[in-house]
């Protein structure tokens, strides 16, 4: 998929992106365009104005009067103060240029920024799995700073470098047409040179890219498995591993250097000879009298050429970075491009009170008790109070539609029941769970919750009325206050601790240090993962949820905490309707329901009892003839 | 720092010198360049003398060659000496983190150390690339400084007003804006933070439609960011305007005071231009100079981070004699104390992780491990192929202190099969060969047999040579930790840990393992770690630890009479059993 992902990209037209980006930033900055525009002016003006003046001192000033006794200058003083004025008009604008350069740049990166950032939230998780997170990190990181030096620094530049050298070209031809002539060869000369060593040079980072990337997996791979390494003594056949692709990596590195290197001095020193050769046909031109050349002309001449080539140097030098920029673009605009998690649901939960004759109230209070509240055509409202009753009616689902992984499933959980998965890893157990809380929409059939179609109900408040507790667990950095706080960001103190306490995790956070106020990272090692999943048990907990759903939840703890654990799940499931997925069996047991499945089919239901009975797979499964995994 | 990095510039040192070279003899000439481009405008154009226009072309015409010819000698010189910088460091990071103990491993994380060899290189290289073009400038305004003086000694004087104001200037905004830029970068990889926590808990978010916190999270972090690039940002864009200020004034004075002396005949106009000339280039090295500055900046962060990983040094390390043969698997612990943490000799004991222990087990026993979570097992048996080091007291094996051993020969002896466990992309042959590069085929299916592996390796398509994936992803839980027991007894070991390597295998299996190891490998010590009861009981003696002590150390029989922590396991799993 990688591969052809960079196919795609290199399709890519790359003009159609650079437009965009423009409007992109334009649209919100036309002001600030139009002053870019006047300042680059004036200062592409700026940049030519000091080699016209010193032609006039020439042509105009020394040459009349070398010899002369009683030299005049008052009529070069005053050009001085209009040189003077235009001077500090330049620099005025160069500075009000460069501020509003950096207003944009640094607009548009936040801007993007954050909206590729809120837009990524509103993406299905199909999205992210069929990314590596290394992969949707680089947005935001390699690409958006690609973006950054290109709009804050090499369209600026190349601009105003283009603007320079019109306004040179302009002046050269005004000046002297065969010296003009000549620099236009030249600048065609360094353009087909560029072009061919850029093309080489691309060529040669793609070959570097290959084997950075064979290297970065290597290092990966030995970095994690690290400790492995250490117990089995392997150091030195890692080191000659690594070795070979370094010695693969050097190489290649230093012919991409080398067509990068040599870009700057070609041009610079091609320019060093244009130079060389305006000075000597200018020479040759004025001494044979040939076209209107003066000494001041020349001296002219051979500053815009100097000028010429500078800014072509800092063109070439610039245009290096826009295909990487522009492919960073293509990336984040694909991003920003992606469908949204579709969700026409229009059912949402309230907080209810029931009167005494059962009729049902909205209430802004927290009562405990919610409904479904559904606006009717005709304007009436409708409640159905939240039970957590739920039927999966003869679905079937595929991450691909093509394959599906789940067939034909019918699973009836009423209000408050126990609802156990049992299956090897593949059987679709974790797949069903992702379908309630509309992860993935199913392709056929209907889940009804409280016997209302899901798909009806706004997604916000379907995952609302549940919590889930993952076998990853994860955490964010802060404290661990503020990670049990996620599951309810309204909870009062009390309730933290009281859901730390049900989740049995009170005791080992009072042991540290720093007790709740200890910081933890997103990827800890200060946890171990028993006591993460501890934490997570907690922020279920705390938010309080209808039905709750356990994926492994206890996978890593051992059996004494497990049975200290498992008092607070049990309080914790209480009153809810659960779908639990477990590896232990000891788990799974007292479930009033446990579905085995098997290659996304249910194979056997029923209590614990009755599957025992059964002498079926789980019995298999149960007194260990089959491998769990 | 750059002395650290220095010694890895061997082989390359030949390379660099030249890119030197040639880069100070690149500025002679282009110094010289505008000497004679006065040549010919005064001698020649001037004069009109066709011949002098001619000799001082040809002369500028070679000159230009030559710097051509220099350009192209300079990037391949740096590029060869930059690629095998970066070369050297990069096998001398790597090198250096397989010299690490498990200690040093846990002190830098993972990704961190990935960065540091791949990201960070790069950097080091850009700076060091920089470094030797940035030598070009120094001489650059030496050189024009020099030239200058002989046109003019007294308008040269211009010049050493015009250096200090623009160094003062650049130095000004480099100052002012590096504070705003450092800040930056820290909230940056707190907000990149943001984001990959934000990526991968991306379910947790859906769940608790936390989407809105997330993004009031981020562009909290996000304004800080904008805020504090957008004031650096500002800060440097006051340098072109305030280049431009003091050039033009220069220009426009050095033309004005020219003029009169050309005009008085004092100078040539030959004279004015390369004057011009020279005070341009002597500001575009100052500007290359600030430039430079600014990249060694952003890389200085990058080699401290390398040279943090090279002058770590590795806290376990080989005795200055050590003993190479390990006489049997007993085991000695002698008032062990042992924490991950820097404790001294005076440390309390609720600091330690592993308090007091002493135990003594013999050789070929099979012993069993069991414990709450963080009651230190892992800790325990780590301990014993010299993983950690002690705080107090010391760990022997066949009677020797494992501090005297030679670590391999150690390592060898003691085979650790770990909870968290990988298997490398290869074959499953080659994994297996991590333990012993030697072994013959009929070993390696030996091995397997006793892990009970054989069997299902044999129902691959390709058998031993089946490819695994990287971490073995297409082999269940299972099925790795079997070849990673496999693995580890064709080491031969006299001791075999385990350290909860069996708990995805399902019970059968687990029991045909203990059996395979208890009939045919009887010297072997085994230390068992488990959950299960079942998968210990049977072992000669079980240690029960509990909150870093030995709470129990007996077999199970008497365990269940003497210790409540056993019992109490026990009761809970037995239950669950009976209740089938």
């Amino acid at each position: 998929m990688n591969k052809q992902a960079k196919q795609n990209n290199k399709k890519e037209n790359y003009g159609a992106i650079a437009l965009r980006l423009f409007k992109y930033v334009a649209s919100n900055h036309k002001l600030q365009f139009f002053i870019i525009l006047i300042t680059s002016l004036i200062n592409a003006l700026g940049n030519m104005i000091s080699a016209v003046f010193l032609m006039y001192l020439v042509d105009k000033v020394i040459t009349p009067m070398i010899g002369v006794s009683n030299p005049d200058y008052s009529q070069l003083t005053e050009k001085l103060i209009y040189l003077g004025i235009f001077y500090i008009i330049c620099i005025i604008s160069l500075l009000i240029l460069n501020l509003n350069v950096v207003k944009i740049a640094q607009n548009t990166l936040r801007s993007i920024r954050e909206k590729m950032f809120s837009h990524m939230q509103t993406l299905p998780v199909k999205y992210f799995d069929q990314r590596t997170n290394g992969e949707v990190m680089s947005l935001y990181t390699n690409d958006t700073d690609a973006l950054m030096n290109l709009v804050g620094w090499c369209i600026p530049q190349i601009f105003s470098s283009l603007l320079s050298m019109i306004i040179f070209i302009i002046v050269m031809i005004i000046t002297d047409i065969p010296l003009t002539l000549f620099t236009l060869f030249v600048g065609f000369i360094m353009l087909v040179i560029s072009k061919y060593i850029g093309k080489k040079s691309a060529n040669a980072f793609i070959n570097q890219q290959n084997y950075i990337g064979k290297i970065n997996g290597y290092i990966e791979e030995m970095i994690n498995g690290q400790k492995v390494i250490k117990v089995f003594s392997y150091e030195e056949n890692v080191k000659k591993g690594f070795n070979k692709l370094n010695n693969e990596l050097y190489k290649s590195n230093i012919t991409a250097n080398k067509y990068a290197n040599i870009i700057i001095p070609i041009i610079f020193n091609i320019g060093n000879l244009h130079y060389v050769i305006t000075a000597i046909i200018g020479g040759l031109l004025i001494i044979n009298d040939i076209g209107s050349l003066t000494l001041g002309k020349i001296i002219l001449f051979l500053q815009l050429a100097r000028g010429f080539n500078l800014q072509f140097l800092n063109i070439s030098q610039q245009s290096g970075f826009i295909g990487m920029a522009l492919a960073g673009a293509s990336r984040i605009f694909k991003l920003m491009d992606e469908d949204k998690e579709n969700d026409k649901g229009h059912i949402t939960l309230s907080n209810i009170i029931i009167d005494k004759k059962g009729n049902i109230k909205e209430t802004k209070k927290n009562t405990g008790l919610y409904a479904w509240k559904e606006k009717n055509q005709d304007g009436t409202i409708t409640y159905t109070q939240l039970k957590g009753n739920i039927l999966f009616d003869k679905i079937t689902f595929g991450y691909n539609q093509a394959k599906p992984v789940l067939y034909n499933i019918t699973i009836h959980a009423k209000p408050k029941q126990k609802i156990a998965f049992v299956g090897a890893t593949g059987a679709g157990k974790t797949t069903i769970t992702n379908l309630l809380n509309r992860f993935y929409d199913i392709q056929k059939g209907v889940i009804k919750y409280d016997g209302v179609d899901i798909k009806q109900i706004k997604k916000y408040d379907l995952r609302k009325s549940m919590g889930i507790v993952l076998q990853d667990t994860q955490m964010f950095t802060g404290t661990i206050y503020d990670n049990i706080k996620y599951g309810n960001l309204d909870a009062t103190p009390e309730q933290i601790y009281a859901a730390a306490k049900l989740a049995n995790a009170d005791k080992f956070i009072k042991k540290l240090p720093n007790g709740y106020d200890t910081i933890i990272s997103g990827i800890n090692n200060e946890l171990s993962q028993g006591q993460r999943q501890l934490l997570s048990i907690a922020r279920a907990a705390l938010s309080n949820p209808s039905v709750l759903i356990l994926d492994e939840a206890t996978s890593s703890i051992d059996t004494r905490t497990e049975s200290i654990v498992q008092s607070g799940i049990d309080k914790l499931m209480k009153g809810r309707t659960v779908f639990v997925i477990a590896h232990r069996l000891s788990t799974v047991r007292n479930a009033d329901l446990i579905i085995v499945l098997d290659k996304g089919k249910i194979i056997e239901q029923g209590n614990h009892k009755e599957l025992i009975k059964k002498k079926g797979k789980y019995y298999e499964l149960y007194t260990g003839n089959l491998e769990l995994e | 720092m750059i002395k650290k990095l220095f010694k890895y510039t061997k082989g390359y040192r030949k390379e660099a010198i030249f890119a030197s070279i040639i880069t100070i003899s690149d500025a002679v000439i282009e110094v010289i360049l505008p000497f004679y481009i006065a040549a010919i405008i005064d001698y020649g154009i001037a004069k009109h003398d066709i011949n002098s226009t001619i000799h001082y072309g040809i002369i500028l015409l070679i000159l230009a060659t030559i710097t051509l010819l220099f350009g192209i000698f300079w990037s391949i010189y740096t590029s060869l000496y930059s690629a095998g910088f970066a070369k050297n460091i990069r096998q001398a990071v790597f090198d250096k983190i397989q010299t690490f103990s498990f200690k040093n491993i846990d002190k830098f994380s993972t990704a961190s150390l990935i960065t540091r060899l791949t990201t960070d290189i790069t950097n080091v290289q850009n700076t060091c690339q920089t470094l030797i073009r940035l030598l070009k400038a120094p001489f650059m305004i030496i050189f024009a400084l020099i030239m200058a003086s002989r046109i003019n000694t007294n308008l040269s004087t211009m010049f050493f007003i015009l250096i200090p104001v623009l160094a003062i200037g650049l130095i000004f905004v480099l100052i002012k804006a590096h504070p705003y830029f450092k800040k930056g970068f820290a909230k940056y990889d707190e907000m990149n933070n943001v984001i990959q926590e934000n990526v991968s808990a991306i379910r947790v978010v859906k769940s608790y439609n936390r989407q809105d916190f997330e993004n009031s999270k981020l562009n909290k972090v996000a304004f800080f960011v904008f805020n504090l690039f957008r004031k650096a940002d500002k800060i440097v864009a006051y340098q072109g305007p305030f280049i431009d200020l003091v050039v033009f004034s220069f220009i426009t004075i050095l033309a004005f005071i020219s003029t009169k002396l050309i005009v008085s005949g004092d100078m040539t106009t030959g004279n004015l231009a390369s004057l011009i000339i020279y005070s341009m280039q002597i500001l575009n090295s100052m500007l290359m100079i600030s430039f430079s500055l600014v990249i060694i900046l952003i890389g200085q962060a990058s080699t401290k981070r390398i040279v943090e990983v090279l002058s770590e040094e590795s806290d376990i390390t080989n005795p200055t004699n050590p003993i190479y043969e390990v006489k049997d698997g007993s085991i000695t612990f002698e008032n062990v104390y042992f924490s991950y943490d820097k404790t001294d000799e005076t440390s309390e004991d609720k600091n330690y992780k592993l308090k007091n222990i002493s135990i003594d087990i013999k050789s070929g026993e099979t012993i069993g491990i069991i414990g709450d979570t963080g009651s230190s097992k892992t800790s325990f048996v780590q301990l014993i192929p010299r993983l950690y080091d002690v705080k107090k007291g010391q760990v022997k094996v066949g009677g020797v202190n494992v501090k005297d051993y030679d670590l391999k020969v150690l390592r060898d002896n003691v085979a650790f099969v770990l909870q968290k466990n990988t298997l490398f992309s290869g074959t499953i042959k080659e994994n297996l060969k991590w333990g012993n590069k030697k072994a013959t085929d009929k070993e390696l299916i030996n091995a397997c047999k006793l892990s009970q592996a054989d069997e299902f390796v044999k129902k691959l398509t390709n058998k031993y040579n089946t490819v695994l994936e990287q971490g073995g992803t297409n082999l269940s839980g299972g099925q790795r930790q079997r070849l990673c027991i496999a693995r580890a007894l064709l080491k031969k070991p006299k001791i075999l840990i385990l350290d909860d390597s069996t708990s995805a295998v399902d019970t059968k299996t687990d029991a045909k393992i203990r059996k395979a190891f208890k009939e045919k490998i009887p010297n072997i010590t085994k230390i068992i770690i488990a959950q299960r009861i079942d998968s210990i009981k049977d072992a000669d003696k079980i240690i029960v630890l509990s909150n870093g002590k030995i709470s129990g150390f007996a077999n199970h029989k008497t365990l269940l009479k003497t210790n409540k922590i056993y019992k109490e396991v026990y009761d809970l799993q037995i239950k669950e059993k009976n209740k089938k």
